[in-house]
C-alpha cells in the first residue's frame, strides 16, 4: 500500500455526533440559517408560504407518530415504529421528488408517504394487522412498506433500470426524466441487499438515489457495529458520490436531495445520501431502548430537534407569527382526531378474502380452498 | 396446413420458446450471469443479445439476489423479466427475494401490482459436476404460496411451456432438466397454439397395472421403464407431472382411480419432497381405489454426492421397476 493510502486509512473518522465536517448543514441546531456554496442555490427560490408548509408537515407528522403509538399503546396497532426525530430527514427528501418519481421507503417512512400523498390511515393498516400493506403503489409512486431489511434497494434499483430502459433519463424534459429515490437504515447498510443494490446500480447507471437515514441504532446496535468509516463514504468504492447531510435540518435535506435526485435524472445517478439524524423513542413499540443507551445521548439530541430549529427560524426572520403556529397545532389536533377515527374504524376484511390476491390468475387451489373455508363456515350456521 | 417439423433440442426448444416470447412482447426481457455474449453456460440464451440488445438480453453482475430483485423493481415498472439462475445450487442467494418478496408482491398489494416474472432454474444431476451443480430444489419453491413451478421434460413442452410460463401473470419457477438439455425430438416448430395448458400434466403412456409419475429428467427413464415392464407383461400408465404447482392432481386421481397403484419418481430427497405431497393428496382422493400404498422412488436423504457416487443417489431404470414391483406386491 502508498503511504498515501495509509495516511488516507488511519484519519480519524468524524466524531459521530455532531456529524463531523463533511455534513452539510443550512440550518443551525439553534435556528440559523448557514450558507453553503454548492447548496445555496436549492433553497434560494424557497417562499415563506413554502417554509410554514414544510413546518406544517412536520408538526403533522410528528402528530401522526404520536397517535400511531397512542394507539398500539390502547391495542388499536399491534406493533408501531416510531419516526420521531427522523421528521425533517423525511420531509426535506420527500418534498424534493416530483411526481412522477418513485419511492421505495422501508417500514418508517410514514412522512415520506405523507407528504406523497398517500392516505395517512395507509400506513396504519399494515401495523393494525388488517393487511399486509394493502395500497396501490402506483397511485402515489410509493412502493409498499418492505419489513425485509434492505430488500427494497434492489427493488429500486430495478425499477430505476427499467426507467432507464424506457429512455426517461437525461432527455431534459423536467415530466420525462425520472428518478427513484430508495429510503433504508445504518443497520440495513450491511445487508447484502443494499450492497448488491450498490454493485447493480452503479453498473447500470441506474437513476437512483440511495437515502439512508443514519439514526444511530439499528434496535440495540450502534452505528459502528454497522461500519468503521462514514457511511456516506461507502458510495465512494462502489464508483458513485456519496454525501452526508444533516438529516435533522429540513433545508439542508431538501436542497441535497434535489440536487442528488437532478442528477439521476440527468443520467448521473446513482448516488448515496446519508442523512444523519437520531432515533428520539424506541426501534418499535415492542423495543425498550433504555436496556442499550444512556439518556444523556437522548438529551443532547433533543437540542437538533428538527421542528424546533425550523420554528426559530421563521419566528425570528418574521415568516411566521404566534398565531400560525397555534393554527397549525389545532390543525395537528384535528388531523390526529381524524387518525383515530379512521383507525379504530377500520374493518378487518371478511376471512374468504384471504384468497382473493394469491394468486393473479385462477388458481386450482385457491378456489378448492376457499370453497371449503365456505362451506365450513356454512356449516355452523346451519347447526343453529 | 401441413407444419413443418424440425427436431430440434430440449435446449434450443428453450432459446427459440424465449425468442418467440421476446418477438411477441418488447417488455420481455432477460437477465442473468453470462446470458449475454456468451449465451449463458447451457447456451439457452445464445444469440438473443446480438439480436435484441443489450437492454434486453443483460448480464447482470455476479450476485443472483441482485437479479431476482432487481427484476422485481422491473416487473414494477411494467417490464416482463424472465431471470436465469447460472444452477440450482446457486439460487438459494435469492431466496429471501424468491420467498418474501416474488412470491408476496401481489397479494401484499390487494391484487394492485402484478409481477409476471420467470425464474429459470437448471436442475438435477446426472452430469458429473462438482457439487451444487446437480440439485432439484423444486420443493423449496412449491411450498410457497404465490409462486407457480413448472418443469418440462421434452423439446416440444419446453419450446411451449417457456412461452406460456413468460405470458403468465403470476411468477413461475421454471425447473429445466439439465441432463436433457441435448435430448432431441420432432415436433411442429411452426404450430401457432400450444398442445396443452401449462398446469396440465400429460399422459404420455397409457396403461392399467400401475400410474408411474414423474417430471423433469425422469420421464424419460419412467418411459423406459415402462417398455421394459410391458416386455414382462405389466401394463404401466406413465404421466408426466409438468406442473408441481399448481398440482395438476385430477390427471393423477384419474389414473390411479383406474390402476389402484402410484410410483412417484422425483431426484430430490424423499423427504417433504413432491411425492410425499401426492402420495398425502392422493390417499385423501383415492384411498378406497388404492390396491397398494404410494411408492416413492426418490433420492437419498444426504446431500447430493459426488458425482462418481451419482448413480448410486439417482433413481434408474432397475429402481423404479423395484418401485412398481413394490407397488404390485400388495
Ligand atoms: C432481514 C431482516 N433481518 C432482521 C430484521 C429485524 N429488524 C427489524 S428492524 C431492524 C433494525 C434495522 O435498523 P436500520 O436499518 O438502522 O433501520 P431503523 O430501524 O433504524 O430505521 C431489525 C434487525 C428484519 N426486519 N429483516
Ligand atoms: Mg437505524
Amino acid at each position: 500500500m502508498s503511504d498515501k493510502v495509509v495516511a488516507e486509512l488511519q484519519e480519524p473518522t468524524p466524531a459521530v455526533g455532531d456529524g463531523g465536517p463533511d455534513m452539510i448543514q443550512l440550518l443551525t441546531p439553534e435556528g440559523q440559517r448557514v450558507s453553503h456554496p454548492d447548496y445555496d442555490k436549492y433553497v434560494a427560490d424557497l417562499t415563506p408560504e413554502d417554509l410554514r408548509s414544510f413546518y406544517r408537515d412536520l408538526v403533522l407528522i410528528r402528530r401522526l407518530d404520536a397517535e400511531g403509538y397512542a394507539l398500539q399503546r390502547q391495542g388499536e396497532l399491534g406493533l408501531w415504529p416510531s419516526l420521531l426525530g427522523q421528521e425533517a430527514a423525511q420531509v426535506g427528501s420527500g418534498r424534493a421528488l416530483r411526481p412522477h418519481d418513485f419511492v421505495f421507503p422501508t417500514y418508517r417512512e410514514h412522512g415520506v408517504g405523507f407528504v406523497r400523498g398517500m392516505d395517512p390511515q395507509s400506513s396504519l393498516q399494515l401495523f393494525r394487522g388488517v393487511s399486509q400493506g394493502g395500497w396501490d403503489p402506483q397511485e402515489n409512486n410509493f412502493h409498499l412498506y418492505t419489513i425485509v431489511i434492505g430488500a427494497q434497494a434492489l427493488h429500486a434499483t430495478g425499477y430505476a433500470m427499467g426507467v432507464r430502459m424506457d429512455g426517461n433519463v437525461g432527455t431534459g424534459d423536467p415530466d420525462r426524466d425520472t428518478a427513484v429515490i430508495c429510503y433504508f437504515g445504518d443497520g440495513a447498510s450491511s445487508q447484502g441487499d443494499v450492497n448488491e443494490a450498490f454493485v447493480y446500480a452503479a453498473s447500470f447507471d441506474a437513476p437512483v438515489v440511495f437515502f439512508c437515514q443514519n439514526n444511530q441504532w439499528a434496535i440495540s446496535e450502534p452505528v459502528e457495529k454497522q461500519t468503521r468509516i462514514p457511511l456516506f463514504q461507502r458510495a465512494r468504492g462502489f464508483g458513485f458520490p456519496g454525501v452526508r447531510v444533516d438529516g435533522n435540518d429540513i433545508l439542508a435535506t431538501y436542497a441535497v436531495t434535489q440536487h442528488c435526485l437532478d442528477e439521476a435524472r440527468n443520467g448521473n445517478g446513482p448516488l448515496l445520501i446519508e442523512a444523519y439524524t437520531y432515533r428520539m423513542g424506541a426501534h418499535t413499540t415492542a423495543d425498550d431502548p433504555t436496556k442499550y443507551r444512556v439518556s444523556a445521548e437522548v438529551e443532547e439530541w433533543k437540542f437538533r430537534d428538527p421542528i424546533l430549529r425550523l420554528k426559530t427560524l421563521l419566528a425570528h426572520e418574521g415568516m411566521a407569527d404566534e398565531a400560525f403556529f397555534v393554527r397549525i397545532d389545532e390543525e395537528a389536533d384535528q388531523f390526529a382526531a381524524e387518525l383515530r377515527e379512521g383507525c379504530v374504524t377500520m374493518e378487518t376484511m371478511a376471512g374468504e378474502t384471504m384468497w382473493d390476491h394469491v394468486y393473479a390468475e385462477d388458481h386450482p387451489v385457491m378456489e378448492a380452498e376457499r370453497a371449503a373455508y365456505l362451506a365450513y363456515k356454512a356449516s355452523f350456521e346451519e347447526a343453529n | 396446413m401441413a407444419g413443418q417439423l424440425e427436431k430440434v433440442t430440449l435446449g434450443k426448444s428453450i432459446t427459440n420458446g424465449l425468442r418467440k416470447a421476446m418477438e411477441a412482447d418488447p417488455k420481455v426481457v432477460l437477465i442473468g450471469e453470462d446470458i449475454g455474449k456468451l449465451g449463458g453456460v447451457f447456451r439457452i440464451t445464445e444469440g438473443l443479445q446480438k439480436d435484441f440488445g443489450e437492454d434486453r438480453v443483460i448480464d447482470s453482475p455476479l450476485a443472483e439476489s441482485g437479479i431476482v430483485g432487481t427484476a422485481v423493481g422491473m416487473a414494477l415498472r411494467g417490464y416482463r423479466p424472465v431471470c436465469e439462475i447460472q444452477f440450482d445450487g446457486f439460487v438459494y442467494p435469492a431466496f429471501d427475494q424468491i420467498v418474501s418478496q416474488v412470491a408476496k408482491m401481489h397479494a401484499r398489494a390487494l391484487g394492485a401490482v402484478k409481477i409476471p416474472m420467470v425464474i429459470r432454474i437448471p436442475f438435477g444431476g446426472g452430469i458429473g459436476s462438482p457439487e451444487h451443480h446437480s440439485e432439484s430444489p423444486e420443493a423449496y419453491f412449491a411450498h410457497t404460496a404465490g409462486l407457480r413451478v413448472v418443469t418440462c421434460s421434452n423439446p416440444e413442452d419446453a419450446h411451449w411451456m417457456i412461452q406460456q410460463a413468460v405470458a403468465c401473470d403470476d411468477p413461475v419457477i421454471f425447473f429445466e432438466p439439465k441432463r436433457r438439455y441435448h435430448d432431441r425430438a420432432e415436433y411442429d416448430t411452426t404450430a401457432t397454439t400450444a398442445p396443452r395448458g401449462l398446469f396440465e400434466a400429460n399422459v404420455l403412456r397409457e396403461g392399467t397395472d400401475v400410474t408411474l409419475l414423474g417430471y423433469g429428467p425422469v420421464v424419460k427413464t419412467m418411459l423406459e421403464s415402462a417398455a421394459a415392464a410391458e416386455a414382462e407383461g405389466t401394463s404401466i400408465e406413465v404421466i408426466d407431472l409438468r406442473s408441481l404447482s399448481p398440482l395438476p392432481i385430477d390427471t393423477i386421481v384419474a389414473s390411479v382411480r383406474k390402476t389402484g397403484r402410484l410410483v412417484v419418481v422425483q431426484e430430490a430427497s424423499s423427504f417433504l419432497g413432491m411425492a410425499s405431497e401426492i402420495s398425502a393428496q392422493v390417499t385423501e382422493q383415492c384411498f378406497y381405489e388404492l390396491e397398494a400404498p404410494v411408492i416413492r422412488v426418490a433420492g437419498a436423504n444426504i446431500p447430493y454426492p459426488p458425482s462418481r457416487m451419482e448413480e448410486e443417489f439417482l433413481p434408474d431404470l432397475d429402481r423404479i421397476l423395484d418401485g412398481v414391483d413394490r407397488a404390485l406386491a400388495y
